[in-house]
């Protein structure tokens, strides 16, 4: 689904990303760890296709296209989700408005048809009551005055009505407590499906005992330098991040999961 | 001292004749508010109220004084219908009153409504208070062409106590002939009285016309306005108004204004707060577009204990147009306990575009609480890519975030059916 190579990007002229190669396939879930300023939210962000991102070198292939060329719209309608760390408040956008005209706007571009308001609610009535979300979110602005647990319950409820086949969640388990988290790794259980694949990048290993991967990467100035199964977030866990990539940064082929 | 020669529209407003009525005291306002005009001509850009918006191109043109034909010019009636308006109908068409467009049949109990040129032939002695002031301010200019020749407009008034249900519209439509033409209006409302009041301005046709007019708002004590103006004049209109408003003991005057059309625009609405716990709110949005210009003069003076002001209004400005804000409030000595707030918020939607805004704030009084600001922004790009990235394009992504940043000034708008209208006049003004 997703094919990673070489990537190599700027963000104000200083290079994070150096050379990261990642191979995600349908019905997987990666977890991309590491330190801080390692470079993982840049990897969400040029996915993503935020602008202020410079791609320098390398390839990134989704489902046989050229994802770095689509406009961030483009991206959405092809079916690649951004779960925000930080989810942008709109006043004076309503919640269900503005997720009808996601959902609307992809449909179009994949020659859907569109849904109406009806058709809409009762999907995200259904969607709702899956996520354990209560519907006094859908009436106010988008994300305005949300707490951080509900900006990130928001974001998770987003995924689920859009239903994408590759979801990119940027430190979603950052600044919840654990009830928050146990309902955010709990949506995203809901959503694991054969045809669906997650990149969770994250910090801790936290949110990794309530969604177990299939893989774990770190990745360290701007490339991944250790994979494993989810035994090596435990590695992390227990002795940190110091010593990880020194014995492994001139093997970044390794980092590609097994086609 | 040689006089240098007149400018072209000062010598064609000169040019009108007084309206004849009859009345000594009006014929000596008329006369002495032109003498003034006379002397003064208009302001230029030092005048301090002038300061953002030039008269240099609008004082090159001249205008034929009113129209001869007003009362045959054909307008679609059915296009002057708001949604959530419906009922009593004040029409002006080119500044005459057009009683086939008019709805004044079956006025509710407690109101009257009649145009000015027909209060005039009855008693006018009520009127004598506002039709008499003369004008003096550098500034003043189309208040004093307007207090010269004006002769027709709309007199309303809405008996103590009584609450009038259906909302009146007042429209002023400019139609197809290049002219000038006036209007003043006179609004008392009784104590205890009630009136939602819908102010419409509807030229179509891309004539060069000048307007002025100028309003007079009485609110007597525990009176309470709730007054909408919608300003969509077609793009030759140059709109010159000024509203003052005056709030007795417990009045209050809600507005929500929408500058949407025009040429050249320009609104100075006084609001002086003369009784305590009296309250004024103003809501309003100006979105100039093309080579528009549209300027709001706000002048709020709290005089009384207790009283009570909030002011927020957003311009959106596109192509090369430029937006005017001023919001000037005094809080007078002796208006203790008085609550002032103001904010402008703006967005330019084009290099070339312009907004110039400034909030003043004068406090001479004790236990005051003042807040005001001011910005001139971009939309924000963490928004724009937040909904992108959920799949909305660019385009629309910007249409919405505008949309938003407009309505939430029309979202207290208690007509929820004329609110919504209106939020959609905004939206379909906006760049596509």
């Amino acid at each position: 689904m997703l094919k990673i190579e070489n990537l190599h990007a700027r963000v104000a002229g200083r290079e994070i990303l150096k050379g990261l190669s990642l191979e995600v396939n349908a019905g997987e879930v990666h977890a991309i760890m590491g330190p801080n300023g390692a470079g993982k939210s840049t990897l969400g962000n040029v996915l993503s296709g935020r602008d202020g991102y410079e791609v320098t070198a390398g390839t990134v292939a989704y489902n046989g296209v050229d994802l770095l060329t689509l406009a961030p719209e483009a991206r959405a309608a092809a079916g690649v989700f951004l779960a925000f760390q930080y989810p942008v408040e709109i006043p004076g956008v309503n919640n269900t408005y503005f997720l009808r005209a996601a959902l609307n706007a992809q449909r179009k571009v994949r020659g859907e048809k569109e849904l109406d308001s009806m058709q809409f609610l009762k999907l995200v009535r259904e969607k709702l009551k899956v996520m354990q979300i209560s519907d006094e979110l859908l009436h106010r602005a988008v994300n305005e005055g949300f707490s951080g647990g509900e900006k990130k319950r928001n974001e998770i409820f987003q995924m689920a009505v859009l239903e994408p086949q590759l979801a990119i969640l940027d430190e979603t388990d950052s600044g919840l407590d654990i009830d928050a988290l146990k309902q955010v790794a709990q949506g995203v259980n809901t959503l694991r499906s054969p045809e669906r694949a997650f990149l969770m990048i994250t910090h801790y290993q936290r949110l990794l005992d309530y969604v177990v991967p299939d893989f774990v990467h770190v990745l360290a100035d701007g490339r991944i330098v250790e994979s494993g199964d989810k035994s090596l977030a435990l590695k992390l866990e227990a002795h940190g991040y110091a010593g990880i990539g020194a014995g492994h940064a001139a093997a970044p082929h390794r980092a590609g999961a097994q086609a | 001292m040689n006089q240098p020669a007149p400018l072209p529209l000062v010598a064609s407003l000169l040019d009108a004749p007084l309206p004849p009525s009859g009345i000594a005291w009006l014929d000596t306002a008329r006369q002495e508010n032109r003498a003034a005009f006379a002397a003064a001509g208009l302001p230029d850009t030092k005048v301090e109220a002038w300061k953002y918006t030039a008269l240099r191109g609008l004082g090159q043109r001249s205008f034929a004084n009113g129209d001869a034909d007003a009362q045959t010019r054909a307008v679609d009636a059915s296009a002057l219908a708001l949604p959530g308006v419906a009922g009593v109908r004040l029409v002006f068409v080119n500044g005459a009153f057009r009683a086939d467009l008019s709805t004044l049949d079956a006025l509710p109990d407690g109101l009257s409504l009649q145009p000015l040129s027909l209060a005039l032939q009855g008693d006018a002695e009520p009127l004598r208070f506002a039709l008499s002031r003369h004008y003096r301010d550098a500034g003043d200019a189309f208040a004093q062409v307007n207090a010269a020749i004006a002769s027709d407009g709309v007199v309303l008034r809405v008996a103590a106590h009584a609450r009038i249900e259906q909302p009146v519209q007042l429209v002023f439509a400019g139609a197809e002939a290049e002219l000038a033409w006036h209007a003043r209006n006179v609004i008392e409302l009784g104590e205890g009285a009630e009136l939602s009041l819908v102010e419409h301005y509807a030229s179509r046709g891309d004539a060069a016309q000048l307007a002025t007019l100028v309003s007079d708002i009485e609110l007597r004590d525990g009176a309470q306005l709730h007054h909408v103006v919608l300003q969509d004049a077609a793009i030759g209109t140059n709109l010159i108004r000024r509203s003052s408003l005056h709030l007795h003991a417990r009045a209050q005057a809600t507005l929500h204004v929408l500058e949407l059309g025009g040429a050249l625009v320009r609104h100075d609405l006084r609001a002086e707060l003369i009784g305590d716990d009296a309250q004024l709110h103003t809501r309003g949005v100006f979105m100039p577009h093309g080579r528009q210009h549209i300027d709001t003069q706000l002048a709020i003076r709290h005089q009384a204990l207790n009283t009570t002001s909030t002011s927020h209004w957003r311009g959106v400005a596109n192509d090369r147009a430029r937006g005017v804000f001023r919001g000037a409030i005094v809080v007078a000595p002796g208006a203790d306990g008085s609550d002032a707030n103001l904010s402008n918020k703006n967005l330019l939607l084009s290099p070339s575009a312009e907004i110039d805004t400034k909030p003043e704030l004068e406090i001479y009084a004790d236990e005051v609480q003042a807040a005001h600001g001011a910005t001139v922004g971009q939309l924000d790009e963490r928004s724009l890519f937040y909904l992108r990235s959920r799949g909305i394009p660019l385009a629309e992504a910007r249409a919405l975030l505008t949309a938003a940043f407009c309505r939430a000034v029309l979202d207290d708008l208690p007509n929820a059916a004329l609110r919504e209208h209106l939020s959609g006049l905004l939206v379909a003004q906006l760049p596509t």
